[in-house]
């Protein structure tokens, strides 16, 4: 058959995954699991990793892996996207699907959560039909152990004919089993015997006529007994996927064709039609979980959710709801620009004395006056401003959105305001999207895989950029705290906060506007359908959101934007001071972009700032006070207020700040965020318009608005 | 027990309804049916939301929020308990 270990097991798996093993002698395991399982948690307390914990469908939206030791052999774990079934019905559960049957690994675990087991059952079954080599990890032990559940580890595993091990991941309950029982099940020192699903005896009649043929095509490869009946099913992606691993096309065989053709004939004569048929299959796998459920889980304490629905009752209230979300968003808000005051001031006077010092040991070296200028006006200050502008709010702001996303409540938030987007004919779950680009944009874009229709989904790409990102925020925040707030001490910081929030709830309101006129227009159709899992309420762990927002978040960002920030410092202090008929280049950039800026209550600095702030949005204010710099005569910039006074200095008034707040959170994404969008759409098209659509937005927002106040004398 | 089928969306919050009849079609039943929504589940309606659309129900064990346009292809008999 020609189907080579080359052809399928590691050498798939490194071109698919690329899957790293160090040896072939690695075990790979596969991890596989409903989203809301604590999967990532099994994830990393197994592996050491700091992953993202996701709380959500799709937060596991690039497949993660790591490594771990036990008892002398190499294991590599391999994080697959959370999904509800196989049965094909995202991007997701293909990927999970294919990996299981097609990436061979040497154990399959799938982490189910102790307090719904009967909906987590319906993904084991599936994948116990797919493979032999599975091992249940029933997860949140001690979750449910406190609402009054329990759950008979040994009756299901006797029932599933698999082995089951009962962990509480966040606390390390059971994780020794749980790496014994992978290491027995992938060195096959422990039988497996996976029940099947039963089917009504239509079903089973049919799958027999196929499977002897599947199985004399495809061996021990695959399950023979799965891929007959995903035949059955007309599953087109099962083949394309065969076809892509395997290189051949199991419906050329003309034998196997002939039994498909009888199979069907005999379901058509029992009047089993397609409908019909999934109708069975799912019935089958469902009907097997409920009985299977009820023989292992007895629930002790029957009112076991009352708090969930109480808080619920509050978080998604027809009155309170909405208010709530906006003033947590607010509160979220305000203690990052509050409580990122100080540690900003003090940075900045840190990196000031510093800047002292690296200046006298450059005079000390003798360091010539032009690379002085370049290392410590360029690239230094560049990066000063960056981290003490952007790591405080930053180090506030990732992890207090971590504790709301590990409380549950995102999804409450999608669930208020899904109305809404069903409205402008896209997706709920967008709700989600947008609240991770919040953090980074790019990371917005992939998370909108979580979206399975193909039109909701480009909607929520191509507006995800309406959403301020880190990256921008920091203008926001400085531009709203020095400008439009006159230092009145309490009152300032509310003020602030208020103008962000303001901007935050302007690009929402604009990613609704949005989404509808594209849904009117290039991206027609009805809203398709939609299901929102809210799981249940959890406690957050403060010790680890601390440490994983810290490292993940704050500094891969921060991280990003010091090595764009570096480079860049040095080709703008370059530009605004290289001279051309006796003016800089900065300037005369600016200048030719000036009459277009001042239309629209910029100007030509300003407008430069955003075009050379392509690469990163957490240049831009950077960028901006250099050019205004190498104008002015030196300047120390050693705290907010001299900002201020550099701006004033260059006109600055407050429709300035304002059309610039504006256009921080309208103009083109980041070089980053196009680049995914590049990579998600496949598409040059979808690309261009994720450019051109928020920045048309912003200068005709900007433009109305700085005409405006002009006409009205307001400045 | 010759109960009338209804459409889940216009259970009221609080009630208790059995799926008896499911027509969607497509990707739309599987996703449906995935949830574990074959005939003869009992389906509990938690509540609305704010803007009264979608739904959150408590199915097998999950709350699952449905939009209007989801629920209305379930009908399901209203069971008092």
């Amino acid at each position: 058959m020609g189907l080579t270990h080359q052809s399928t097991g590691v050498g798939i798996l490194k071109e698919m995954f690329e899957v790293q093993t160090d040896s072939p002698a690695d075990l790979i395991v596969a991890l596989a699991g409903n989203p809301n399982t604590g999967k990532s948690t099994v994830f990393n307390s197994l592996t050491g990793l700091k992953q993202h914990t996701g709380n959500w469908p799709g937060k596991t939206v690039t497949n993660a892996q790591g490594k771990y030791t036990y008892k002398g052999d190499k294991y590599l774990l391999i994080d697959l996207p959370g999904t509800y079934s196989l049965l094909v019905n995202s991007v997701e559960e293909q990927i999970a699907r294919d990996f299981i049957c097609f990436g061979q690994p040497h154990v399959t675990v799938v982490v189910a959560d102790a307090t719904c087991l009967e909906r987590n059952l319906n993904l084991v079954l599936q994948i116990m039909e797919i493979t032999d080599k599975v091992i249940l990890c029933v997860n949140l032990m001690d979750e449910a152990r406190k609402k009054g559940i329990v759950v008979h580890l040994q009756k299901l595993s006797a029932l599933l004919g698999i082995p089951v091990v009962g962990t509480a991941a966040r606390t390390g309950e059971g994780l020794n089993e749980l790496k014994e029982t992978i290491k027995l099940v992938a060195k096959k020192q422990f039988p497996v015997q996976p029940r099947r699903t039963e089917y009504d005896n239509i079903l089973q009649e049919a799958i027999e006529l196929i499977e002897p043929r599947v199985h004399a095509l495809l061996g021990e490869k695959v399950n023979s007994r799965w891929v007959a009946l995903r035949l059955l099913d007309s599953d087109r992606t099962l083949l394309e996927a065969m076809n892509r691993f395997f290189n051949f096309t199991l419906t050329d065989d003309n034998i196997l064709r002939e039994s498909l053709a009888q199979a069907h004939l005999l379901l058509q004569k029992n009047q089993v039609d397609l409908n019909e048929l999934r109708d069975r299959i799912v019935t089958g796998i469902v009907k097997t979980a409920e009985k299977i459920s009820h023989q292992v889980v007895t629930v002790e304490n029957k009112n076991y959710n009352r708090f969930d629905r109480t808080l619920d009752g509050i978080l998604t209230s027809r009155f309170f709801g909405i208010p709530i979300m906006i003033a947590l968003l607010g509160a979220v808000f305000w203690l990052t620009i509050k409580g990122a005051n100080y540690p900003s001031a003090l940075l900045t006077t840190v990196f000031y004395h510093l800047e002292g010092h690296l200046t006298l040991f450059l005079q000390w070296l003798g360091t010539p006056g032009f690379i002085y200028d370049i290392l410590v006006l360029g690239v230094y200050r560049t990066l000063a401003w960056v981290v003490s502008v952007m790591l405080p709010p930053m180090a506030i702001f990732f992890p207090l959105f971590t504790l709301l996303e590990d409380l549950g409540y995102l999804p409450r938030v999608a669930f208020n305001l899904d109305h809404y987007f069903k409205k402008a004919c896209a997706h709920g779950k967008q709700a989600l999207t947008m609240c991770m680009g919040f953090g980074c944009n790019a990371a917005g874009v992939i998370a909108c895989r979580i979206i399975d229709s193909p039109r909701e989904r480009l909607i929520a790409i191509l507006t995800n950029n309406y959403v301020p990102c880190n990256g921008r925020f920091p203008t926001l925040i400085a531009l709203a705290g020095i400008f439009l707030v006159s230092g009145a001490g309490a009152f300032s910081s509310l003020a602030a906060t208020l103008a962000v929030l303001a901007a935050v709830i302007l690009g929402v309101l604009l990613t609704f506007l949005t989404s509808r006129v594209l849904s009117a227009t290039i991206l027609r159709g009805l809203p398709s359908s939609f299901t929102l899992e809210l799981p249940p309420y959890r406690k957050p762990q403060i010790g680890k959101i601390i440490i994983r927002s810290v490292f993940d978040r704050t500094l891969f960002v921060l991280g990003r934007a010091v090595a764009i920030a570096a480079p860049a410092g040095l080709i703008i202090w370059l530009m605004a001071n290289f001279s051309v008929n006796g003016q800089s280049l900065l300037a005369h950039c600016a200048q030719f972009l000036q009459p277009f800026a001042h239309l629209i209550g910029l100007d030509g600095y300003i407008l430069m700032a955003f075009i050379l702030g392509l690469p990163a949005n957490e240049i831009v204010i950077p960028i901006l006070i250099m050019g205004y710099m190498a104008e002015s005569s030196m300047l120390e910039l050693d705290s907010f207020l001299e900002l201020k006074q550099l701006f004033i200095n260059h006109d600055w008034t407050w429709l300035t700040a304002v059309c610039m707040m504006l256009f921080a959170l309208n103009h083109w994404p980041c070089g980053t965020t196009l680049w995914t969008i590049r990579k998600e759409t496949q598409s040059v098209k979808w690309t261009l318009l994720s450019f051109l659509i928020p920045t048309m937005a912003g200068i005709i927002i900007c433009f109305i608005v700085a005409q405006g106040a002009r006409i009205l004398g307001l400045v | 027990m010759n109960n009338k089928l209804i459409p889940l969306h216009q259970v009221p919050a609080g009630f208790y309804g059995k799926v008896k009849k499911l027509i969607a079609e497509g990707a739309a039943r599987r996703r449906l049916l995935d949830l574990g929504l074959i005939n003869d589940t009992v389906v509990e309606v938690l509540r609305k939301s704010p803007a009264g659309d979608p739904t959150a129900y408590q199915i097998r064990g999950a709350v699952i929020a449905l939009r209007s346009e989801e629920a209305c292809k379930l009908f399901v008999e209203i069971i008092h308990d």
